[in-house]
């Protein structure tokens, strides 16, 4: 009994020396130019597509358009500063908070109510946010401009949106653009993933060697093909031309589901196994909630309110 | 030629010998199964694994891979179940042969196929005979429940000690048939429901459907299927382990009645998901309750009979009641699992239904999910553990073999669920930035008590296996000897008939 209480001691402490990880603390890291522009748009053509696991065929028939990168802490900043000028933001205490109409609560079994009022866009002290804000004036933490912008509740990624004069891509038409109209891929980039294909769970020790390995996300457009510091990436395109739209951070969408109000983010992250990263895996949360591993991206053409509640 | 055949019988016709097969299949799956998942994705083992037996993962067909590798191991652990079941309660010795008979050539051919259709490329000739092995076993359990009947007179109980009617009717034997019963039932839930797939039935996995507001027949009927069947293996192993322990007196005559009261209630509760999906929840929670009292009063007095039997002294204090608690871990390692379970299982499931709009519908989905897989893995998994540590007292350990197999087993597989407990409530502790460095603890403790787990099954059954090329080894003795030794509730004079 001695020799095995001893033994488990050996392995606790022989463990011990696995777990590195640092927390936040980072002011800066290196700025990694990945030749990808964030402000590049892409246009999806009207038509069907497989949607689901079950490759359900659904037709989309209008045009849109959508962001070909996830939106950086660069964009977020730069509204930020404009929209605090205009006063369509505002900060109380620590939070930045804007207008939000509220959805109709109709009293379903745990649905969410979402009432009228000012609601939390981010917190600004929170660890894992890349803003700062001093002197009236947001800035991005050093060398994080390129990475998507993070910790951002549904009602901060709609205002970004709604400012800009776009709106959050619906599920589908999210759906549709990680995966073509071609075939049933279960990636953006087909049915195959290896580790430096995109941000996810096992690719972590790669790209720690490029980067800091506290920084968690990684530059918009980061997984493109080129080498990179010395580390060989895989193009994780989807049909359409989208980066990470399987890794690096969840995105929320659009869409308001009338009996429950949760708000519904596709892609996976840095954060989960590939399972979580195929184009029809989904994540929910309140749109008050805010994390590490959820940012956004935008789209803009025809309205897709015909589209609501499909699922 | 009699090398052979006396091996053979001794695998496949003796109680002890079947078991040994079943653990040992089981034991193959999740070491080859495990390799696909976890860090051994990181450490490039899954693609070895991949390359050398040809295994395809299409990424669309993980949720049908999934069921079918449960379906697979659930089989087995059923089987085992059987095996101990018409080995410990008196029937005929002709039903016992059929019974076993019938549910080896079922989970074989649920396994075996079942595994090639899920893994290697889909020829729906394997779907069939997966789909025959189950309805062996179904056929077979019909059998058992036949063979189990409680209202023979044979069967009556005489002795005082064990709980009974004031006729005679065991009513041990009645909570065994009404698991067995209740486990047909549910079987056909799923079963039916199964028979809808490619017709209106799409498939998917439970955890994956939380979040849905409406959920319709055939989902609820699935989610109704996966969880009682779970529960009836655990009322099943619980009994197993009751009659192991010789369960009497007046715990076992409290025990029983609220164990077959229990069983009913969780299992109508469920069937009544479809249609009353509001209160089936409250139904549920009730039958519950009887059912974790019941196994209370199995630990109750499993400890208490532990420490008189291992007591040095007539009075022993506290410092030398707990030493006799603890002498035969492979005793105690049951019981103290059971109770283990209201930690990280029972305890994390109450919680997470009081507070589940507060807290766990707050968080992201996928950490609800987590949280909910995490649940039932660990239950699946702490019977499991019961399972081997019966087993291994079956395999005759004794000395500090016993003692060494026995707390491997319980420290680390209990290192392992509450790590796993832990990293799922994370979120409660922590926040989400700072939860990287408890996420990596976890999860290696998690590893480390799963992988010594496994490390000490393997020690186990490569004894065992070598033990098959002796010609005098334990195999022999267990063939002329082929019986779960216990004390039965029922005398034995018609067995032989």
């Amino acid at each position: 009994m001695k020799t095995f209480l001893i033994l488990l001691i050996g392995i606790l402490i022989l463990t011990s020396g696995c777990v590195n990880e640092p927390v936040d603390s980072l002011n800066s890291i290196p700025y990694i130019d990945t030749g990808v522009d964030p402000d590049s748009w892409i246009t999806i053509p009207a038509g069907e597509f497989m949607a689901g696991l079950h490759d359900h065929e659904i037709d989309i028939p209008y045009d849109y358009e959508i962001m070909a990168t996830l939106v950086t802490n660069a964009q977020y900043v730069e509204y930020l500063n404009s929209a605090l000028v205009d006063a369509t933001i505002k900060i109380v205490a620590d939070s930045v908070m804007g207008f939000y109409p509220g959805d109709p609560f109709q009293g379903h079994h745990h649905e969410f109510e979402i009432g009228s009022g000012d609601k939390v866009h981010l917190l600004l002290n929170e660890p894992g946010l890349r803003t700062k804000f001093d002197a009236d004036t947001f800035r991005v933490v050093s060398g994080f401009e390129n990475h998507p912008v993070v910790m951002v509740t549904w009602f901060g990624a709609k205002a970004y949106a709604d400012y800009n004069g776009l709106r959050l891509p619906t599920e589908l038409e999210w759906e549709k653009a990680a995966r073509g109209s071609e075939d049933n891929r279960a990636y953006p980039w087909g049915n195959e993933i290896s580790r430096n294909h995109t941000n996810y769970y096992s690719s972590h020790d790669l790209f720690h060697k490029v980067l800091n390995p506290g920084a968690r996300t990684t530059p918009v457009g980061f997984y493109n093909g080129q080498t990179i510091s010395g580390y060989e990436t895989k193009d994780n395109r989807s049909p359409h031309g989208l980066f990470d739209m399987a890794g690096n951070v969840w995105q929320w969408c659009g869409d308001d589901y009338s009996d429950q109000h949760y708000r519904y983010a596709r892609g996976g992250s840095f954060a989960n196994y590939e399972y979580n990263l195929r184009v029809w895996a989904r994540n929910s949360a309140g749109p008050d909630f805010y994390a590490i591993n959820i940012g956004f991206r935008c789209a803009r053409g025809e309205n897709s309110e015909m589209l609501k509640g499909h699922h | 030629m009699d090398f052979i055949k006396n091996r053979f019988l001794y695998l496949f016709q003796s109680t002890k010998g079947l078991v040994l097969v079943a653990v040992a299949l089981i034991s193959l799956v999740t070491a080859i199964w495990g390799t696909l998942s976890g860090p051994m994705v990181e450490w490039g083992v899954r693609d070895i694994t991949l390359k050398i037996t040809g295994m395809q993962l299409l990424p669309q067909e993980r949720e049908g891979r999934i069921i079918m590798l449960y379906h697979v191991i659930a089989m087995a652990i059923i089987a085992i179940e059987v095996y101990f079941m018409t080995s410990i309660v008196p029937m005929r010795k002709h039903r016992q042969a059929m019974i076993n008979g019938t549910v080896t050539f079922g989970y074989i051919l649920t396994l075996f196929f079942g595994l090639s259709f899920a893994y290697f490329g889909h020829n729906f000739i394997f779907h069939g005979i997966f789909l025959f092995g189950l309805s062996l076993m179904f056929f077979s359990g019909c059998h058992l429940a036949w063979a189990l009947w409680p209202w023979q007179k044979q069967y009556h109980v005489k002795d005082n000690e064990y709980a009974h009617t004031k006729k005679g009717v065991d009513l041990e034997r009645v909570a065994f048939f009404v698991m067995a019963v209740a486990t047909l039932g549910s079987a056909m839930f799923g079963a039916i429901t199964g028979s809808y797939w490619g017709n209106g039935h799409e498939t998917f996995l439970a955890e994956d459907i939380i979040r849905e507001p409406h959920k319709n027949a055939l989902q609820l009927a699935i989610i109704g299927h996966l969880h009682i069947m779970l529960t009836l293996i655990a009322v099943a192993i619980t009994l197993i382990i009751g009659r192991w322990l010789d369960f009497k007196g007046i715990f076992h005559k409290i025990s029983m009645p609220l164990m077959i009261v229990g069983t009913i209630v969780i299992t109508l509760g469920v069937w009544a998901v479809v249609p009353f999906e509001p209160i089936a929840h409250t139904i549920i929670y009730c039958g519950s309750v009887l059912v974790m009292l019941s196994a209370l009063f199995l630990v109750i007095f499993g400890w208490r009979k532990l420490i008189h039997d291992n007591r040095q002294f007539v009075k022993p204090g506290f410092g030398q009641g707990l030493r006799a608690l603890l002498h035969d871990p492979l005793k105690f390692g049951p019981l103290w699992q059971m109770v283990f379970m209201n930690f990280t299982v029972s305890g994390v499931g109450i919680f997470m239904a009081v507070k589940l709009d507060e807290i766990f519908r707050q968080w992201p989905a996928r950490e609800e999910r987590i949280t909910l897989t995490g649940h039932w893995h660990i239950l699946s998994a702490i019977i499991a553990t019961i399972i081997i540590l019966y087993f291994a007292d079956i395999s005759g350990l004794s000395g500090k073999k016993r003692k060494w197999f026995g707390w491997s087993v319980i420290i680390f597989s209990d290192l392992a669920f509450a790590s796993v407990t832990i990293f799922s409530m994370k979120r409660l502790m922590l926040a989400q930035y700072a939860q990287q460095g408890l996420v990596d603890w976890s999860m290696i403790f998690a590893d480390i008590g799963l992988a010594a787990v496994l490390v000490a099954m393997c020690v186990l059954l490569l004894w065992r296996l070598f033990d098959l090329f002796k010609g005098e080894g334990l195999w022999k003795r267990q063939l002329s000897n082929p019986e779960l030794d216990v004390k039965r509730t029922a005398l034995q004079k018609e067995d032989s008939k």
